[in-house]
C-alpha cells in the first residue's frame, strides 16, 4: 500500500502562502513562493491530521507527500516530514501552478498516481482539499469520499476500504465501503489519527529527511526543466481557473471567528439588530468575538461571516457562551468543537442545554449587562 | 443570460436527527423537506442576475416525483422553468448525479439556446459529497470554481470571490461555467404570494434518466448518530442571581485570567 498525501503549508506571518503570479506574457522559469526562504514554514494542522490517517493506512507500505510551491528543498520541510513517516516528498515547483489552480493541481496529482503507483490519495477536508480531490475524482473517474473520520486498509472480505465519513456536517456518521483501484479521501477536522505508538515501524532507523523529488509540470509555452522526476502535462484548460489573492477587505471576520479563544454567541433571543451591543462588550472584555446563529443572519441582523454552524463557520474556542440560541442541530454542527459551552436561555428545555456544560436560565438582556458589570468590578478590585 | 440552478431535496432537521429502523436513512415521517441554504442563495443569485441582465432561470433537481415540491419552491422565488430528472427513489451518488445533470445540460445546448451558467450549492447538506458541480463541469468541459461568496456576472464572464484562511481569492472565468456557492452570497427573499400562486400552476418538465449505473464505488452500509448531546447542562441558577456563580465558573475555566 502506497499512500500519497496533499499537504497545505503555513508560512509564519502569513495566513496563507504568499504566491506571486507571473505577469501575463512569458512566465518565468521559477518564481512564486520560495519555501527555502522560509526556514520555519510548517504544515497545517489539518494536513498533519491527513498525514496521520495516511500513515496508518499505508501501514508497512510507503507514505509520500505532495507540496505545491516553488522550492529547491523546501527549507526544513523534508526533515519535518520524515518525523511524520514520509519517505518521499514531491515538490511541485512551477511558477504557473504554484498559485492555487485547483484543476491543474489535480492534474499533477493524477500524474503522480501514475508515477508512484499510489493506491490512496488523501488531503485535509478543507475548502481546497475537497476541491482538488473532487477534480481528481473527475479527472480519474474514481469515486471520492469527503470528510472521512477513519479508513482501514482494504480486505477482500470487506470488498474494499471500510471508511467512516461525516454526513450533515458531522451530525451523522456514515459507514461505507469504498471499492476503487485508488482510494481518494479527504480527512475531516474531527478525525483522530492513530497515535505514533500505533504506527508500524519499518525496518532499520528512520531516515532523517524525506527524499525530495522535483515535479515540473509540462505547460505549453514553458521550456522543459532538466532534473524533474515527473512532468505531467497540463492542458491549457486546467489553468483557466486560478486564484488571484489579496488581503480580505473587512479584516477577515470569518477567520478570527474560527480561531477565537472565546466566542459569545447570539441567537433569536437577542431580539433584533440593535440588541448586540452588550454581547460585543462582553466578547471584547473576554478577548473574544461575537458569533451568531443562522436566524440572525437570515433576518439580516448581522453579516453572514459571523454565523456559526453547518453553513457558516466551525468554531473551536475554549468557551462558547450561547445566548438566546435554542440549538438547532445545524448550529451544534458549528459549535460542537468548543471545549466548554455555557448557555444563557429563558427556556430550560432548549436543545442547546443538551450540548452545554453549564446553563443560566433567564433573559440575556438582564444577565449579560450584569455579567459585564461583575467582571469589570472583579478586575477593578484585583 | 440562461442560468441553471441545481437543487437537492433534503430532510428538514431541527432539534435532532432520527434514523429509520434499518439505519440507512433519516426518518422523515415527522419532518418535511427543503433544500440546502447554499442552494437557496444560488436560486436568489440567479434571479437577481436575470433581473439585471434578462434571460431565464431554470431550476433542476434529480430525485423522486415528490422533489417537485422543491422545484415549486424555487419557482415561487422567481425561477421561470423547472426540470425534474426523475429517479425511482434510489439514492444517486455524486458520479451518477453529475452524469445525469451533464447529459441534460448537453441535450439542452443541442436543441435550444444552451445555459450560460450553472449554479450549485457548494455541498448538499445531507450527504456532503463536495463534488457534483465539479464532476458536471468536467463532463461538459466547462471551467468551475467552488465555495463562492461573491459573484459578478456579465455577458463576458464571471468574477467569483471567496475567502480562504484570511485571504481573499478572486477567480475570473469565461462562460459557460459552473459556479458552486455558499450561504452568505446574498440574503434570499421570501416568496411572494403571487409567486407562490404562479409556482403552483407552473408546468414541470419531467425527464427520464437513461443509462445510469448504480452503485458507483462508494457503498453506504450504515448511518449512526454520533454520541453527544445526550447529557444535560448543570444549571447555575436563574436570572441575574446566577451571575456570581457564572463568574466563578468562568474563572475556574481560566477564561478570566
Amino acid at each position: 500500500m502506497k499512500a500519497l498525501v496533499l499537504l497545505e503549508l503555513e508560512v509564519p506571518g502569513d495566513t496563507a502562502v504568499d504566491y506571486q503570479y507571473p505577469a501575463t506574457g512569458n512566465p518565468p522559469q521559477s518564481s512564486g513562493t520560495s519555501l527555502s526562504a522560509h526556514a520555519d514554514v510548517t504544515v497545517t494542522e489539518a494536513s498533519l491530521r491527513a498525514l496521520g490517517v495516511g500513515r496508518a493506512l499505508a501501514g508497512t507500505g510507503s507514505l509520500a507527500a505532495v507540496v505545491f510551491g516553488d522550492a529547491d528543498a523546501g527549507g526544513g520541510l523534508p526533515g519535518v516530514l520524515a518525523e511524520h513517516g514520509v519517505g518521499d516528498v514531491y515538490l511541485v515547483g512551477s511558477a504557473v501552478v504554484a498559485g492555487y489552480a485547483p484543476q491543474a493541481w489535480a492534474r499533477v496529482i493524477a500524474g503522480l498516481i501514475e508515477e508512484t503507483g499510489a493506491t490512496a490519495v488523501l488531503a485535509a477536508a478543507t475548502d481546497r482539499g475537497n476541491e482538488v480531490m473532487a477534480h481528481l475524482g473527475a479527472i480519474t473517474g474514481l469515486p471520492m469520499a469527503a470528510n472521512c473520520l477513519s479508513v482501514s486498509a482494504p480486505a477482500p472480505a470487506d470488498g474494499g476500504y471500510v471508511i467512516t465519513r461525516q454526513r450533515w456536517a458531522g451530525l451523522l456518521e456514515e459507514e461505507a465501503v469504498l471499492d476503487a483501484p485508488v482510494a481518494l479521501l479527504t480527512v475531516a477536522a474531527e478525525a483522530i489519527p492513530p497515535t505514533e505508538a500505533d504506527a508500524p515501524s519499518g525496518s532499520g532507523a528512520p531516515p532523517e529527511a524525506a527524499e525530495v523529488h522535483r515535479v515540473v509540470p509540462d505547460i505549453s509555452g514553458m521550456a522543459p526543466s532538466p532534473g524533474a522526476v515527473c512532468a505531467p502535462a497540463i492542458p491549457d484548460g486546467d489553468l483557466v481557473v486560478r486564484a488571484v489573492e489579496s488581503p480580505v477587505r473587512d479584516g477577515g471576520g470569518g477567520a478570527s471567528l474560527a480561531t477565537a479563544r472565546v466566542v459569545v454567541g447570539g441567537g433569536r433571543g437577542v431580539g433584533g439588530a440593535d440588541g448586540f451591543a452588550p454581547l460585543e462588550e462582553l466578547a471584547s472584555l473576554l478577548g473574544g468575538v461575537v458569533g451568531v446563529s443562522r436566524v440572525v443572519t437570515s433576518e439580516g441582523w448581522r453579516p453572514h461571516r459571523q454565523q456559526v454552524g453547518q453553513t457558516g463557520t466551525k468554531i473551536t474556542p475554549e468557551l462558547y457562551l450561547a445566548c438566546g440560541i435554542s440549538g438547532a442541530i445545524q448550529h451544534i454542527a458549528g459549535c460542537s468543537g468548543a471545549k466548554h459551552i455555557i448557555a444563557i436561555n429563558t427556556d430550560p428545555g432548549a436543545p442547546i442545554l443538551a450540548h452545554a456544560d453549564y446553563a443560566v436560565i433567564g433573559d440575556l438582556h438582564e444577565i449579560i449587562p450584569a455579567l459585564v458589570a461583575a467582571i469589570r468590578a472583579r478586575s477593578a478590585a484585583a | 443570460m440562461e442560468i441553471l440552478v441545481c437543487v437537492k431535496r433534503v430532510p428538514t432537521v431541527g432539534g435532532r436527527i432520527t434514523l429509520t429502523g434499518d439505519g440507512l436513512g433519516v426518518d422523515t415521517r415527522m419532518s418535511g423537506f427543503t433544500i440546502s441554504p447554499h442552494e437557496e442563495c444560488a436560486v436568489e443569485e440567479a434571479v437577481r442576475i436575470t433581473e439585471r441582465l434578462g434571460g431565464t432561470v431554470s431550476v433542476l433537481t434529480l430525485g423522486p416525483e415528490s422533489a417537485i415540491e422543491q422545484l415549486r419552491g424555487a419557482l415561487a422565488l422567481g425561477a421561470g422553468r423547472a426540470v425534474l430528472l426523475e429517479t425511482d427513489g434510489r439514492e444517486y451518488g455524486p458520479i451518477a448525479t453529475a452524469t445525469a445533470i451533464a447529459s441534460e445540460i448537453g441535450s439542452r445546448a443541442a436543441a435550444e439556446p444552451g445555459y450560460d451558467l450553472a449554479l450549485f450549492g457548494n455541498e448538499a447538506s445531507d450527504t456532503g459529497d463536495y463534488q457534483v458541480g465539479i464532476r458536471v463541469a468536467h463532463l461538459l468541459g466547462w471551467p468551475v470554481v467552488t465555495g463562492i461568496k461573491s459573484l459578478d456576472v456579465s455577458a463576458d464572464g464571471v468574477v467569483a470571490r471567496r475567502e480562504y484562511r484570511g485571504v481573499e481569492e478572486a477567480y475570473s472565468l469565461p462562460l459557460p461555467a459552473v459556479v458552486t456557492v455558499k450561504e452568505g452570497l446574498n440574503l434570499p427573499r421570501y416568496p411572494s404570494l403571487p409567486g407562490r400562486l404562479r409556482a403552483k400552476r407552473a408546468p414541470v418538465e419531467r425527464v427520464e434518466i437513461k443509462d445510469v449505473s448504480l452503485p458507483e464505488g462508494l457503498r453506504k452500509t450504515r448511518l449512526r448518530v454520533p454520541e453527544g448531546g445526550t447529557h444535560q447542562a448543570t444549571v447555575l441558577g436563574e436570572g441575574v442571581a446566577a451571575v456570581p456563580e457564572l463568574v466563578r465558573v468562568l474563572d475556574e475555566l481560566g477564561i478570566l485570567s
